[in-house]
């Protein structure tokens, strides 16, 4: 720099560049990482593109599988727990209960849910443990070894209404009831499956055969199922009066089997409400955080003056 | 105004003891707050639904039993 210096001031003037410039100019000259990058991106939206082709085709062809079956699919009710954040209906939940014990109980067990979770859902806890004492447990062993039946605890789970699956099998026609814990959401359509399938009992339509202890119901995978139809009008009395209409019934046990496989659902809806309010809070400080620590850098002029 | 952020500058922020302090007391106040109104809000969407709503109407047979259960 020295000698450059010394061959003429005007030069020296002329080179004198901000450092800064210089070293972003040279980097950009020198760089291949533009070009690079422009391939790779290439790359990248033809691999999206083809990698998103080939997505939609496989989900075209598993919903024309679909289409090859002859169930019906359910229809969304208009459930009042439908909403972002709307629970559950709990005077829906105890009803529901009822029919599960007074209907679905003679075949179905509900092995993952005990008596005291029922408390501050459905019941009191003092209803609860009635509930519980209404059933016989079978404990022990005792001093002697043996096995005894005692009256059910808060702790214990809903009885099964069979000793093993066998059991189960055997006096059904060879068809095993399902666990009721999680039904709706080990079925498609959850609740509104549950729903349809409970009121979709109708007669085979004509050439559809169905073999003898078996029922027709469009809305069970394959048309033959195994349960008949068990919610008729007044098949049994609601505790609050409610009449016990069929459709009622199968609205209520639905929401009470919805519970059952999603206890947390209106902790789940709380805290949705909670997050988004808490969450639009801190966006709304960080923005203006941000306009505020911004505002300089946004408002400043830079003017470059040759130096004389 | 001016005045209140400035006494409360002198009197609580200025100092790392009461800065802190007032951090724990207002964190604790504002998610009272905040819980209060957020639930609030919440039951207000499903008024009539939640169990706390409809218990009274099942809870004849024992009065003192289940009060603080939610």
């Amino acid at each position: 720099m020295a000698t450059v210096g010394r061959v003429s001031r005007g030069a020296t003037t002329f080179l004198k560049v901000s450092p800064s410039a210089v070293s972003l100019q040279s980097v950009a000259n020198v760089s291949t990482l533009k070009n690079g990058l422009n391939g790779k991106k290439t790359f990248l939206g033809l691999l999206g593109v083809v990698g998103g082709g080939a997505a939609g085709l496989a989900f075209a062809l598993n919903e024309s599988v679909k289409a090859s079956d002859l169930t019906l699919h359910t229809s969304n009710f208009p459930w009042s727990h439908n909403g972002y954040f709307s629970s559950l209906d709990h005077a829906s939940i105890r009803r529901g209960y009822e029919v599960y014990k007074n209907v679905c109980a003679a075949c179905h067990s509900m092995k993952y849910i005990a008596f005291r979770n029922l408390i501050g859902v459905s019941h009191t806890e003092s209803e609860a443990k009635a509930e519980a004492e209404a059933i016989q447990v079978k404990d022990g062993p005792d001093e002697e070894g043996n096995m005894f039946e005692r009256p059910g605890k808060l702790s214990d789970y809903f009885p099964n209404p069979y000793t093993n699956d066998e059991a189960a099998r055997s006096a059904n026609n060879g068809a095993l009831p399902p666990d009721l814990s999680y039904i709706t959401s080990a079925r498609h359509g959850g609740e509104n499956y549950i729903f349809s399938l409970l009121t979709g009992y109708c007669d085979p339509p004509a050439g559809v055969q169905v073999r003898e202890g078996l029922y027709y119901n469009p809305y069970f995978p394959g048309g033959a199922i195994g349960m008949a139809q068990a919610l008729y009008n007044e098949v049994m009395e609601y505790s609050d009066g409610t009449p016990a209409t069929s459709s009622q019934m199968a609205k209520d046990v639905a929401t009470f089997l919805k519970w059952a496989s999603e206890p947390e659902h209106d902790q789940r809806k709380r805290m949705a409400l909670k997050a988004l309010m808490m969450f639009s809070l801190l966006f709304a400080i960080t923005y203006y955080i941000k306009r505020h620590k911004w505002s300089v850098l946004k408002s400043r002029k830079i003017a470059y003056k040759p130096v004389k | 105004m001016a005045g209140v952020i400035g006494k409360l500058y002198q009197n609580v922020f200025r100092r790392t003891s009461s800065f802190v302090l007032a951090a724990i007391f207002g964190a604790f106040m504002f998610e009272r707050g905040f819980d209060m109104v957020s639930d609030g809000v919440f039951e207000n969407i499903n008024q009539g639904k939640l169990w706390k709503h409809i218990k009274h109407s099942y809870g004849q047979q024992e009065e003192g039993g289940d009060e603080e259960e939610e």
